[in-house]
């Protein structure tokens, strides 16, 4: 299935170079939105507009649960500063027509990505998921449970993680922990999502390095 | 406690965790009494500890001589007395503060001095296992990951009364063991169930919630992060019944809410779904095979 590919800035999904945005060609049956404004076409097979923290349906508009269109959000998930996995995480909300789900994974997957199906919430799967898991090693550092080292290590043996909670949120950067928490915890108010003390911290130095 | 430890015990021995120290402590070296008040519970844990050395020299990782060797070291009782000659003893039994407890108070009276009691609790605070069983300053914690037998991580944790020197030893212990310690404080969860047991709660929520089905969340995590099991996965082989208890040992200690129960979790363990064992849990399964991931 052919897309074409509408541009302003830097993607987060598909870094300048990326074999993805080349492969696109003008009047593809998918559009996909990179930080443009969304173009209402029924006509498409569907509509693909890249998210960061922010809902789809601040793209679409809502309707009391009775929104959904042939237009899904997505994001390939990047860890910050980390270069983006394989992995897209495709946004739906309730009354998304399954053939633009369909579209999309073909789109997807035909460029070797893999795609889950998520629906509009913050977070979406793996930031709702492990960000509240980074806050959590972030306080037991502050709070002397054990080094920064230690609890990496007992991650990598005892569950076999490819890195532990610490190295990784500090990979991907602190600052960016800070901003994708408070956007959680903005939507939710679950304490979980309050940004950990380190990444607050990290936040208000930004610049000062 | 200058007496080098060269006999452990292992109380437990004829359950999952027990069986896999006791594998641990022959295999480095040690002489190792398995004990447990079940008989039969040792019967199978022996065999199935002779089977896994079997494993080992059929795949050239052992030789027949050392199995033998090692198999030498192991003696097995469910008669506490016989445990007198213990340098260490390791308890592995019911995740219970109060049969824990009683454990180690009877032991105190067993054991001479020297001895040092180490726990496997994975919920529980080791000062107060420790309270009471006379010999404070020689308890520590031992956490090893299941299965003990194959993972080399062990968190060692100092209970509020817990001598330095009983500290020293212990990690001594591990390293001669072969295992790599890391130390934590005495707090729920120590830190490799801190961070995992509200996860996988999380993730319960996640699909309650209707953030996505139980395989994507999987396929995400795997994707996403590297991990080598999706979390629903994981609480599928750990048994959904576990994980409530689990919750139940955390939540009132804690009062973390990612540390409660999920009603989900509740519904399908009061459904019967509780996981790989039962053949059914957030995925369904047949003799091995998984289907709906
Ligand atoms: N299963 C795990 O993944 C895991 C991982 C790390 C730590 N732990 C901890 O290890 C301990 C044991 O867990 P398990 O899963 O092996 O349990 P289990 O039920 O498989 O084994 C417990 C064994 O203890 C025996 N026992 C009970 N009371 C006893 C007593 N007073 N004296 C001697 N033996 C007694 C039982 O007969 C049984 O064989 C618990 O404290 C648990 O929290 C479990």
């Amino acid at each position: 299935m052919r897309y074409s590919i509408s541009q302003r800035g830097e993607s987060s999904s598909f870094p300048p170079g990326d074999a993805f945005l080349a492969g696109a060609s003008a009047g593809g049956e998918v559009a996909i939105h990179l930080g443009t404004p969304i173009k209402i076409d029924a006509t498409k097979a569907a509509i693909l507009v890249e998210l960061g923290t922010e809902c789809l349906g601040v793209h679409t508009g809502e309707k009391a649960g009775e929104e959904g269109s042939n237009v899904l959000g997505f994001a390939r998930y990047r860890n910050g500063r980390d270069a983006p996995s394989q992995l897209i995480e495709l946004v739906r909300q309730p009354h998304t027509r399954p053939e633009a789900i369909a579209a999309a994974k073909v789109v997807f997957e035909a460029a070797g990505l893999v795609v889950v199906v998520c629906s509009d919430q913050a977070g979406r799967i793996i930031d709702r998921l492990v960000r509240p898991k980074y806050n959590a090693a972030l306080r037991f550092l502050d709070e002397g449970l054990a080094t920064a080292k230690d609890m990496d290590l007992t991650c990598r043996l005892g569950l076999g993680y490819p890195d532990g909670p610490i190295e990784r949120v500090e990979r991907g950067g602190l600052a960016y922990h800070h901003d994708v928490t408070a956007a959680l915890f903005a939507v939710t108010g679950a304490a979980a999502y309050a940004p950990a003390r380190r990444a607050v911290v990290a936040r208000q130095r930004d610049g000062k390095e | 406690m200058s007496k080098p430890i060269e006999t452990v015990a292992v109380c437990g021995a004829g359950g999952t965790m027990g069986a896999g120290i006791a594998i641990v402590c022959a295999r480095a070296g040690f002489r190792t009494i398995c004990h447990d008040v079940a008989d039969e519970s040792l019967d199978r844990a022996l065999r199935q500890t002779g089977n896994f050395f079997a494993k080992s020299v059929e795949r050239g990782k052992m030789q027949a001589a050392d199995k033998n060797a090692v198999m030498g070291r192991l003696s097995r009782t469910t008669a506490l007395a016989d445990l007198a000659d213990a340098d260490l003893v390791i308890e592995a039994v019911f995740e219970d503060l109060g049969v824990k407890r009683a454990l180690f108070g009877r032991l105190d009276k067993v054991c001479p001095a020297h001895t040092m009691f180490a726990s496997n609790t994975s919920t529980l605070s080791i000062t107060e296992i420790a309270a009471g069983s006379g010999r404070e300053d020689r308890v520590v914690g031992l956490h090893f990951c299941l299965p003990a037998q194959l993972m080399r991580l062990i968190e060692v944790s100092p209970g509020i009364n817990t001598s330095d020197a009983t500290l020293r030893t212990a990690w001594a212990w591990c390293e001669k063991a072969g295992q790599l310690p890391v130390r934590t404080q005495d707090k729920p969860g120590f830190i490799l169930n801190a961070l995992l047991i509200p996860f996988l709660n999380d993730c319960i929520r996640a699909v309650e919630a209707g953030v996505a089905a139980p395989a994507d969340i999987d396929t995400a995590i795997k994707g996403g992060l590297g991990y080598r099991m999706g979390p629903l996965e994981l609480i599928d082989l750990i048994g959904l019944d576990t994980q409530v208890r689990l919750c139940e040992a955390f939540y009132p200690i804690t009062l973390d809410p990612r540390a409660a129960a999920p009603p989900l979790l509740r519904r399908m363990v009061a459904a019967g779904l509780l996981g790989r064992k039962s053949g059914r849990g957030f995925f369904t399964y047949d003799a091995g095979k998984m289907f709906g991931a």
